[in-house]
């Protein structure tokens, strides 16, 4: 039997997997239960194109062989570096309880599981990278997490994230819940966040 | 090679156990109420001595941690002893009885008196996590019931208490609403903790063991106790101060002190007394 494991497959994961994934999940915790709120998870893994290092972060953190990840344009190398690490497989839209997109649009709430309202809870998360967290659209949040509003801005949305967002917000308990990532930093919006532009 | 073998993962839970734990809490959060199926797992504990709220607390928990662990307001039951003398083996993490130092504090049964901050954790141990379970005991019905925000029998039993008592006779585990939603057990708290749910600067996180069960209020979250327009909601009220602290606003233990009918009544939170007691002296 041949050992075919490229090196690149092999590097860039967590150095103590235990207490960085730890790490990693309290931010998430914190991002999630905050909705708005960036948070840095530090230089803690090199990840292959196309994820950034805060999407590689977080899937080594909470990704495993029990969820298939979708990834708009994937790459054989990060697959493999994900296979690796996490034992998770790439999978279709339809039962990616991760998916990785260009961009947040109406589109994916046909393709990707939105969980029922029996079970909302089997739902897919959905990472999108923005060129910037910190300047571009302005956005009003409110609802649980958040102490009266608050606002976030993005950089690099398509004009109908408001009215994806809408939609998205109107299929409460169901639906899809947001992370935008740049560089090493995120922010979340669970789908119980209303978000209006300004 | 260490002669001291690690015996344990971080925090005892497999990092496997781990990462499954921690999707069903970020889903959980974020749909406020809603129960969340995990797979629990065997604790070294029996159930109901809180191995739901353990398995929470071991994924959430991290070496800069300071755990704090209550039982009925009490830092030093056998409950809250064992499971803080647990996690300081397991973890190593720092632990307090004092609340305001505590980042992650688990709970049996109560709300600290002394209000939560922004940044902290309160994990509650949960025995029976579905509201509506002593009303239909049939699982893929109450499932249904809260799909459909079906809530009128849980109306109807609030109604019957008023029928044969003429008040909400529920003193505890009392019912409430999540951000108009989902109905939601708070776990066997008092009612006179429940208004320190509403708009807690908190993350209230639940764990159910044996029922395999995670729910979770994000911080500043509606949180109402369901209640009738001519029978509104009331948190009970004590005739006397703490016998210890002279405290007036917080929930009082009935203490029997000898067996001649002597009796104490004093704050179930025991940090909370102590405080006052010291800031006093």
């Amino acid at each position: 039997m041949s050992f075919t494991q490229s090196q690149t497959a092999i590097d860039g994961g967590f150095l103590d997997p235990a207490f960085d994934a730890q790490g990693v999940f309290a931010r998430l915790l914190t991002a999630i239960s905050r909705p708005g709120t960036v948070v840095d998870l530090g230089v803690c893994c090199r990840s292959p194109a196309p994820l950034s290092m805060a999407q590689g972060a977080l899937l080594l953190a909470i990704a495993d062989g029990d969820t298939p990840v979708f990834v708009e344009e994937g790459s054989e190398a990060m697959a493999e570096w994900l296979a690796f690490h996490t034992g998770a497989r790439i999978g279709e839209p339809s039962e990616a309880q991760f998916a990785i997109v260009s961009r947040p649009s109406r589109e994916w709430l046909e393709r990707l599981p939105l969980g029922t309202l029996a079970y909302p809870d089997r739902s897919a998360t959905v990472l999108v990278e923005v060129e910037s967290l910190k300047d571009g659209h302005s956005f009003t949040l409110e609802g649980p997490g958040i102490n009266g509003t608050s606002r976030i801005v993005l950089a690099g949305l398509l004009d109908d994230f408001a009215e994806f967002r809408k939609a998205n917000h109107a299929l409460f308990p169901c639906g899809l819940d947001l992370v935008f990532t740049c560089g090493s930093e995120l922010l979340a919006l669970p789908r119980s966040t209303i978000v209006t532009e300004v | 090679m260490n002669a001291t073998l690690p015996a344990y993962n971080f925090a005892y839970l497999d990092e496997q156990t781990k990462r499954m734990i921690r999707r069903a809490i970020l889903k959980a959060v974020a749909i406020p109420g809603y129960q969340v199926p995990f797979a629990s797992r065997e604790m070294p504990m029996p159930y109901g001595w809180g191995t739901g709220g353990v398995q929470v607390t071991a994924s959430v928990i991290g070496p800069d941690d300071i755990l704090k662990v209550i039982d009925q307001g009490s830092d030093d039951t056998t409950n809250a002893v064992s499971i803080r003398a647990f996690f300081a083996r397991v973890a190593n993490v720092a632990v307090t009885t004092k609340t305001v130092e505590a980042t992650v504090i688990q709970t049996r049964h109560r709300i600290p008196e002394t209000p939560l901050s922004e940044g902290q954790i309160l994990v509650y141990q949960v025995p029976i996590p579905e509201p509506l379970r002593f009303l239909e005991p049939r699982e893929t019905e109450t499932r249904i019931m809260h799909a459909l925000e079906e809530y009128g029998l849980m109306h109807v039993k609030l109604y019957e208490d008023i029928a044969q008592n003429g008040h909400i006779a529920t003193t505890y585990a009392y019912p409430v609403k999540v951000e108009g939603r989902y109905v939601m057990d708070p776990s066997p708290i008092p009612k006179f903790d429940n208004p320190k749910m509403d708009d807690c600067p908190a993350l209230q996180l639940f764990g159910a063991g044996r029922e395999q069960r995670i729910y979770a209020i994000p911080p500043h979250t509606r949180i109402e106790s369901l209640d009738f327009e001519d029978h509104p909601f009331r948190v009970q009220e004590f005739d006397r101060p703490c016998g210890l602290c002279g405290a007036t606003d917080v929930y009082l233990d009935e203490i029997v002190t000898d067996d001649r009918g002597g009796r104490l009544f004093a704050c179930s939170d025991t940090d909370y007394c102590e405080e006052r007691r010291e800031r006093a002296a």
